[in-house]
Formats: C-alpha cells, structure tokens, sequence
C-alpha cells in the first residue's frame, strides 16, 4: 500500500498523551524482539497494536504493564516513567489468568484484594462489575463451571475494578468462539465511550483491529517496527452494527492486508 | 470394577486376598504365615492393652512430628525452589540425592548427631518424607500457568502474597500428591527408626513379636499398621480429587 492512502485516514494526533513509548529496544541474546519502537497512545481511546505474529506486540504490551524490563528506551504513563507494573494500570489476559479455585467474584475483587481493600467494600465493587459485564447471577460459580467467553468476562471486570486509568488487553478475544467474540467487539466499543479509560489492545485479527480502534498501530516483524499508524474516524460515531458495512471500514482492511500479506508466511 | 455382571464394590479384591491367606494358614504350610482369622483374633485380644495403646501413641506421634516438619519445610522450600533458578540450582542435586539415598543407612549417623531418643526417631521419619513431598511442590510451581504468575504481579502482588494467594493454591494438586507419597514412605521411616534408633512403639512390638516367633502378633500389628497408613493416604487422594479439577484449567 502506497503511503499516501494511508495518510488519506490520518488525523492530527490529539495532544494528551496518556501512554508513550519512546525508542525501545528488546534483545534476547542476540535476537532483536523489538527495535526503536516508539508510540504514543491518546488518552480516552483505544490504540490497537497489529500485525503478524513474531512482530513483538506482546512483548511491547508487556513492557508498557511493566512485567518486562525494556533493554533499553523508556515508557511513561501521565508522563511518570514505568519501572514495574503499577497501580495506574491493569491487564486483560489471553488465556484469561483466572484463579480456578476462586469464586467469579473473589476473581475479579482480587485486584483490589492484593491492593489491601477491605472485604466488603471489595465485593461492593466486585459485585457492580460483574453486573456491568453482564454476569449476574455467576458471583459464586467457579471458573471451571464457565465458558470461555464468560471466564474472559471475569477477567474483564477484574481489570475494570481495579479502576486503571490504562488498560491493556493482549488478545483478549482469541480464545473464545466467533459470536462471542463479535459480541465482546460490540461491548468493547461502548466500554471506550463510557468508561473515559486508555485502551491498548493488541490482535492479530485486521478486521477486529479496524472495527474497535481510535488508532492502529501496525507492526511489522524482522526488525520488528511501526510500519504506520491508522486512525479512522469516518466510522466511529456510527452504530456498532453499521460499522461493518462501512466503505470506510471496508477499505482500510483492505489496505491492511495489502501491506501484511507479503509477511505472512 | 464388574463381574459377572455384578458391580463389586471397591476393594473387593482384598476379600480375595483375605480368603487366600485364610487358606495358606490353614494349611500349615508355614508358621510364618498363621491363618488370617487367627491374626485377626490376636489382634482383637492385644488392641486394648496398655502396651499396645502406648505403643500406638508412641509411634503415632512420631509420624505426626515427622510428617508435620516434612510438609512445614518441604512445601516451602519446594516452591521457593520452583520460584529460584538459584535455589533450584543449589538444593536439587541434594533432593535427588537424599531421595534415591538409602536412608536406612544413614540413621546411625543420626543416632551419633541427635541421640537416641524420639527427636532421632522424628527426625529419621521426616528425612523419609521430605524429599518428595519438595520435588513434587517444585514441579507443581513449575507447571503453574505463566500468566497466572503474571497477573498476580502486574495487579500488584507481593512476593509474600503471591506465594500464599497464588502460587501455594496453584500447586496444590502437586503439592497434595507428594504429601500422600511423602506419608506412606514416612510409615517406613517411622518404623525403621524405631527398630534401629530405640526400641519403642511398633518398632519395639515388632522387634519383640519377630524374635520371640509369635507371627500372629506380629502380623496383627503389621495389619494395624498398614490400615492407618492406608486410611490416610486414602483420606489425601480423596483431597487431591477435590482439587484436580482445577489443574485442567490452569
């Protein structure tokens, strides 16, 4: 894809920042899993990090949660430099990361269980998430008893009650089945527009990338780097069931894949 | 398991076993072997005494010592040694070591460190016991899902609490299948420590019953024996399938 079609959806970028990257770098041993790697994510909405697997989103989404020291270069969130994971965010897991001997709702109070929030003030909030995901009723089921869409509800609302200003979410809709996951694309939509909350999301999947994000950001593997940032606007304001039948939107998939296609093996 | 169409009940092939004791007893084949029933009323007859009940409690609260600091520190040390590539690298030749060891042959240094008394005997069970109950809590942290490690963290876990609130609960169906191990061989312990360190307990019942030839003594207690350990180790792996279904979904 020409450089100049992909501006034609560029927007100024807006001036509060919440998360940036600058120049980092990640080297195991001698190999490079992220070079240079320098990003800005706008308060308020939603950056995806895209692009084939090996091209190191994970490990970028890793580093900003604090649970990978950068070798070297540097990320802030509200401008303070990340040192380690911190309170001002919280992660959505693949493979959900429930405690499978906990309740639903110790599972999601148990962020704010290791923050050292009394019981009952704990499941108070515990209890209004859960609701707001919409597992009412499953407070005291175990995770075995729920299905994978509802296991990743329960990570969702433990990552909501935790009331991180950043959200950082790795595949969080891979490991579950298609519906549930154009459901949970549909929700995500109206959780950026309510919850006023930084979301980074990292996907492999183009159309769910265009679909949920302010902002893509695609990489591209060996050296891993940000090939371009995409920010479509045509279509945000447009009700979650249009979007799909937008040209806008159908366009940019297209455009996508035209510049992924040749690093997919 | 069905027969015939029958559905037996569990542990029916012990009646089988039983039946074929009876029989070898009955025919006198050898005095080792004295008929399962005769066992049976001799152990009836020595349940009660003083002697035996003292030596019941004796041994009893041995293996309850032993047991209980082999749980106390193996558990411990096994998930720190999951945790630490240090650790790991510095305690787990000496936990393959001691756990292939024959520790028989290791009770008379015991006996020069600690003495001859119960605190040598606990000591001896607990060396027993340990070794598995630490390589099996170190391959339950092993086998725990990295991203439970990682949630625990990137929501603010202390080290402290990431042990007792995740990785102690996580590893538990491990942890529990080495204690079950780390018990039975602990029987063992118990009774050798018994028999090499100090006559007492079912060491001594048995040191006394074997030399004397009373063989239906002998095998009383050894039934005794053997009901205990069975009903705990039972008691665990009922506890182990409570908890097994969580290790699916991990």
């Amino acid at each position: 894809m020409s450089q100049i079609e992909a501006f034609k959806h560029a927007q100024p970028v807006p001036d509060d920042i919440a998360v940036s990257t600058r120049n980092i770098c990640k080297t195991y041993g001698t190999v490079e899993a992220l070079k240079d790697m320098t990003l800005e994510f706008p308060r308020g909405q939603l950056t995806s990090l895209l692009g084939p697997s090996g091209c190191g989103k994970t490990t970028l989404l890793k580093i900003i949660a604090g649970l990978l020291p950068p070798t070297s270069g540097e990320v802030t969130v509200n401008g303070k430099p990340v040192t380690g994971p911190g309170p001002d965010r919280a992660f959505v897991f693949q493979d959900f990361a429930l405690l499978p001997w906990a309740t639903v709702l110790r599972n999601v109070a148990f962020g704010l269980e290791l923050r050292g929030v009394a019981r009952s003030e704990r499941e108070d909030i515990a209890a209004r998430y859960i609701r707001e995901v919409g597992l009412s009723g499953f407070e005291q089921a175990y995770p075995h008893e729920l299905s994978g869409g509802m296991r990743q509800r329960v990570g969702l609302a433990r990552a909501l009650s935790v009331d991180a200003q950043v959200l950082l979410m790795d595949e969080p809709f891979s490991a579950v089945d298609e519906q549930t996951r154009r459901k949970f694309q549909e929700d995500l939509l109206a959780l950026v527009q309510n919850e006023n909350k930084t979301f980074i999301f990292v996907t492999h999947s183009i159309e769910e990338a265009v679909y949920v994000s302010d902002q893509i950001a695609i990489l591209l593997p060996r050296p891993s780097r940000v090939s371009e940032i995409i920010r479509p606007t045509g279509f945000r304001q447009k009700s979650a069931d249009s979007i799909r039948r937008d040209p806008e939107y159908l366009d940019i998939v297209d455009d996508i894949w035209a510049s992924l296609r040749s690093y997919v093996e | 398991m069905k027969l015939f169409g029958i559905t037996l009940p569990a542990m029916s092939s012990l009646i089988l076993w039983g039946l074929l004791w009876e029989v070898v007893g009955q025919a006198e084949l050898t005095f080792f072997v004295p008929p399962l029933s005769e066992v049976v009323r001799t152990l009836i007859t020595i349940i009660g005494t003083p002697s035996f009940l003292s030596a019941l409690g004796e041994t009893a609260y041995a293996f309850g010592m032993g047991v209980f600091f082999s749980i106390l520190i193996g558990v411990p040390t096994g998930i720190l040694m999951g945790r630490s590539r240090l650790l790991d690298e510095l305690l787990l030749p000496w936990v393959n070591v001691f756990l292939s060891a024959p520790l028989t042959a290791l009770v008379p240094v015991l006996m020069v460190l600690f003495g001859f008394g119960m605190k040598s005997i606990i000591i001896t069970t607990a060396l027993f016991a340990i070794w598995i109950i630490i390589l099996n809590a170190r391959t339950g942290v092993r086998q725990i899902n990295r991203s439970l490690v990682e949630m625990a963290r990137s929501f603010g876990a202390s080290p402290v609490e990431a042990f007792f609130k995740v990785y102690l609960w996580a590893a538990l169906p491990e942890i529990l299948g080495g204690v079950r191990i780390g018990i039975i061989r602990a029987v063992k312990g118990v009774i050798i420590g018994q028999l090499l360190i100090s006559i007492a307990g079912f060491g001594a019942l048995f040191e006394l019953y074997s030399t004397n030839f009373m063989m239906a003594h002998f095998w009383a207690v050894l039934l005794v024996l053997f009901a205990l350990a069975f009903s705990i180790s039972e008691f665990l792996a009922y506890l182990e399938r409570k908890v097994a279904y969580y290790a699916a979904v991990r």
